[in-house]
């Protein structure tokens, strides 16, 4: 079933705040084919932020009512305005960019603005996911979309 | 860094177990990327890789290759699932790039990034500060 077209424009709550910390950098840098040492201060890759951004897309699909299985990114861009850095306290905020449908997916543009705890921008992830409601043979129980 | 510099290639294997540490990592659960039942029942081939852990070994080989410059952008297009059989070998990615221009204090790297013949993202690039 395809997404209604005034999803666009439209914004979700802000994520939960999220403490920037040496040992779940490490953790990340390890599952980047990093290694999981770099002392107090490891350094804090430019993917990082995606825990954010993960977070904002997750409450967007539950909020619209579909399933992450269905799931398929399509694209991913960070544009930073400065580093994250340790310490950090971090909210990510996402708004709906586009939406249109191309061969029965949905095409949903999103734009998860990343800021610190004063509200200044740290970065700007751009993420474009393809929503395959009619893919395979698993039940659907996506709710409704608007 | 001048513009033409060729960078890499640096390669990295991926196995189901980085799925798992990956999805772990990053919070990213999506059944897709560890169960062969979610990701068929799906259409998809198999298990494929996250494509953010793809990106993300391209943003490592990246800051190997600048000795960890200052990234200001990062990003991709997903264009080609990268399959990941239950095995113990798993499958490469390889990660290369060329300097396509250095202004203005920052470096435009164009990356290539493949897994076997294909290649896994479309235009991938970076910008650094150089």
């Amino acid at each position: 079933m395809p997404l209604a077209d005034d999803l666009v424009g439209r914004s979700y709550p802000p994520t939960a705040p999220y403490d920037v910390t040496a040992v779940k950098v490490r953790e990340f840098n390890a599952a980047t084919g990093g290694d999981s040492g770099g002392g107090d201060e490891p350094a804090i890759p430019p993917t990082f932020p995606i825990v954010l951004a993960f977070d904002a897309m997750n409450a967007f699909l539950a909020a619209e009512g579909i399933e992450l299985s269905r799931i398929v990114h399509g694209d991913q861009r960070f544009r930073y305005d400065r580093p994250v850095r340790l310490g950090d306290r971090l909210t990510a905020t996402l708004t709906v960019a586009s939406v249109r449908t191309v061969a029965g997916n949905d095409i949903i543009g999103t734009s998860s603005a990343v800021v610190d705890d004063e509200g200044r921008a740290v970065c700007t992830a751009t993420a474009t996911l393809v929503h395959r409601p009619g893919a395979g043979t698993g039940t659907d129980e996506q709710g409704s979309a608007a | 860094m001048n513009a033409g510099d060729a960078l890499g290639p640096r390669t990295f294997v991926v196995r189901r177990e980085d799925l798992v540490r990956y999805a772990g990592a990053s919070g990213d659960l999506n059944p897709i990327h560890w169960s062969d039942r979610v990701a068929t029942a799906v259409g998809l081939p198999g298990v494929i890789a996250h494509g953010m852990l793809t990106l993300g070994l391209a943003g490592r080989a990246v800051a190997e290759w600048t000795d960890g410059a200052e990234v200001v952008e990062l990003g991709s297009k997903f264009t080609a699932p990268v399959e990941v059989p239950d095995d113990d070998d798993g499958v490469e990615v390889v990660v290369a790039g060329t300097v396509k221009a250095v202004e203005d204090g920052l470096a435009t790297l164009a990356l290539t990034v493949t897994c076997g013949e294909k290649k896994v993202l479309g235009n991938p690039r970076a910008v650094v500060r150089a």
